[in-house]
């Protein structure tokens, strides 16, 4: 008996030692956890669309394509569409434009670079949920400090005070603000990592050859730090796109549904209001959206490797 | 070409600025922490009034608030173990396996990552009430959240195994050493500041967790932090802005200052992961 074990126990190991038995001993348990935690409900949230499903019930009856037509005819959940497009492309817009100057400023050497790097970083580190209360804080319509600043600068009255989160156009516009602020940091860093990646060598040649400014950056700097920028641009719209804090916290799809966006409103239908079948719909009409990153991403980073 | 004083007054001109509108709300946030109540709302007591530090005790003696830390704590060294069994011997073993089956598995696991808790949590939310019985336990968000924090961490400990050069692990196994045992002697040990990395942007994306965790929580004393402050602390039309000041600023801070520690090593991990 104790020789049989012993035999066994080193086939087992001897089957251990082959790279491929091994291999799949180390990556399925991770493989098994996602299918688990975001196949199968990825399944489901498919299934449940097409289903009346309420809260209380995970079964409810088939009813087709019944949700989607609703939420299609639904003034609502157009305008969330609509909604969520700006939301995600005037705040990214903002986050590259800012964050490629911060980058390009942050790769020289300079005194109290430290200092500056770790004031950019706190917006990404410290918890949205927490600093987008913050806002509503510094948004308050009596209180308000930027309105302060504003009216100690004489661009607004007492008389006629924004009311940041009160009015659609204000509302929007704030709540893509603290987007921005919250995104620009993660940015930042990663750009900041393509833009020291370019080794000195290929910037000095550069200058020899007598490309300076902005045809040196067009020319040089810009195709050669593309390949991580594009991660981080790419990272920066799924996650605002697909994200619910900021407009949640701040306006909760208000006034008058005018900062609704997809997720915001998936949440209302689905938890709020208990009509999950049509909340799972809502929030599925992100997956073309999301099909179309991941397309992006491949392609790009098989042309990553090529080069 | 620039001279060096051009060169640095260029990057003060640029970071400057940011630096304050990006920071700026923290100081605010700062200010307000330490106002007593009755001033809050007092336009001439911006910048001058007497600091008081009893929205501090008010936060840890009157609300859940303490309570809340402590969930996300105990949640957070939950998700941060079961991330780490799963995600580091899949890690090594996608960093290493050559080929096109390594990369492809490794971009889909990362691609995983990009599924996001808004469409998640209406099917998940049925489950964890329905099959698994845990609504309103923390114990429900300690399953969940692996499913993001593992195809995170793996992304990361790729880009770090990566690094590591093959030649050492083959003189552990010419020495004699199985394939495991160079892997928990030799690989683990070198990359101990990648492995700490992973333990804390695991940590923090557990801290900063919203979705899930408002959804299948609903009794104050097992709210996380991220959730627990804007449900419980803003009641009705009573807000107490001082506290909520400080209640904000007690996790950011600390959370800022490992992240700036770590943020080399997790741009090292984050850039070099499949796509390297």
């Amino acid at each position: 008996m104790r020789v049989e074990t012993g035999v066994r126990r080193s086939r087992y190991r001897y089957a251990l030692e082959r790279q491929g038995v091994l291999a799949t001993v180390l990556i399925s348990p991770a493989v098994l956890f996602i299918g688990a935690l975001v196949g199968v409900p990825l399944v489901l949230a498919v299934y449940l669309s097409f289903t009346d499903a309420t809260a209380g019930s995970l079964s409810g009856n088939w009813v087709g394509l019944a949700n989607f037509r609703s939420a299609l005819h639904d003034q609502v959940f157009r305008d969330a569409l609509w909604h969520t497009f700006l939301f995600t492309a005037i705040s990214q817009a903002v986050v590259i434009v800012v964050a490629g100057l911060l980058a390009h400023a942050l790769v020289r050497s300079f005194r109290g670079r430290w200092l500056i790097r770790f004031v950019i970083l706190l917006p990404w580190a410290a918890p949205i949920a927490l600093t987008a209360i913050g806002f509503l804080w510094f948004y308050d319509p009596q209180a308000s400090i930027f309105t302060w600043f504003l009216e100690h600068l004489h661009i607004t009255s007492p008389q006629n005070r924004p009311n940041w989160l009160g009015t659609p156009h204000a509302a929007m516009s704030s709540i893509i603000t603290v987007q921005a602020w919250r995104t620009i940091p993660f940015a930042t860093v990663i750009f900041l990592a393509g833009v020291s990646s370019i080794p000195q060598e290929v910037d000095d040649a550069a200058a020899m050859d007598g490309a300076t400014g902005l045809r040196k950056f067009w020319h040089v700097s810009l195709p050669l730090q593309l390949p991580i920028a594009l991660v981080a641009v790419l990272f920066g719209i799924v996650f605002t796109a697909t994200d619910m804090v900021v407009p949640y916290i701040l306006t909760n799809g208000g006034p008058f549904n005018s900062t609704q966006v997809l997720t915001t409103w998936a949440f209302q239908t689905g938890i709020n209001a208990g009509n999950i079948g049509e909340g799972a719909a809502i929030a599925l009409f992100m997956l073309p959206f999301l099909a179309a990153v991941v397309v992006g991403m491949l392609v790009f980073a098989r042309r990553a490797e090529v080069t | 070409m620039p001279s060096p004083w051009r060169h640095k007054l260029f990057a003060y001109a640029v970071t400057i600025p940011f630096a304050v509108l990006l920071g700026f709300p923290f100081v605010w946030m700062a200010v307000t922490s330490l106002k007593p109540e009755y001033q809050v709302y007092d336009p001439t007591k911006v910048w001058s009034f007497h600091p008081t530090l009893a929205s501090y005790g008010f936060l840890f003696h009157h609300t859940g608030y303490l309570r809340w830390l402590r969930n996300s704590c105990l949640v957070g060294l939950a998700v941060v173990v079961i991330t780490l069994v799963v995600a580091l011997p899949a890690g090594y073993a996608l960093a290493r396996l050559a080929g096109r089956v390594g990369r492809t598995l490794g971009v889909a696991i990362f691609l995983t990552y990009l599924v996001p808790p808004t469409l998640l949590f209406l099917p998940l939310s049925r489950v964890v009430a329905q099959y698994l019985h845990l609504s309103d336990r923390l114990w429900a968000l300690i399953v969940v959240y692996p499913s993001f924090t593992i195809p995170f961490a793996i992304w990361l400990l790729m880009g770090f195994f990566k690094t590591i050069p093959q030649e050492l692990e083959d003189a552990a196994l010419i020495d004699g050493c199985s394939r495991l045992g160079a892997l928990v002697r030799i690989v683990f040990p070198i990359s101990l500041p990648g492995i700490l990395t992973v333990v804390i942007f695991t940590f923090s994306l557990v801290v900063n967790e919203f979705v899930y965790a408002i959804t299948f929580i609903s009794s104050s004393t097992n709210r996380t932090v991220a959730v627990g402050v804007p449900t419980d602390l803003i009641r009705g039309d009573l807000f107490n802005w001082p506290g909520i000041m400080a209640a904000i600023l007690i996790p950011s801070i600390p959370l800022a200052l490992v992240y700036n520690a770590f943020l080399n090593r997790f741009i090292a991990g984050f850039t070099g992961g499949a796509f390297r």
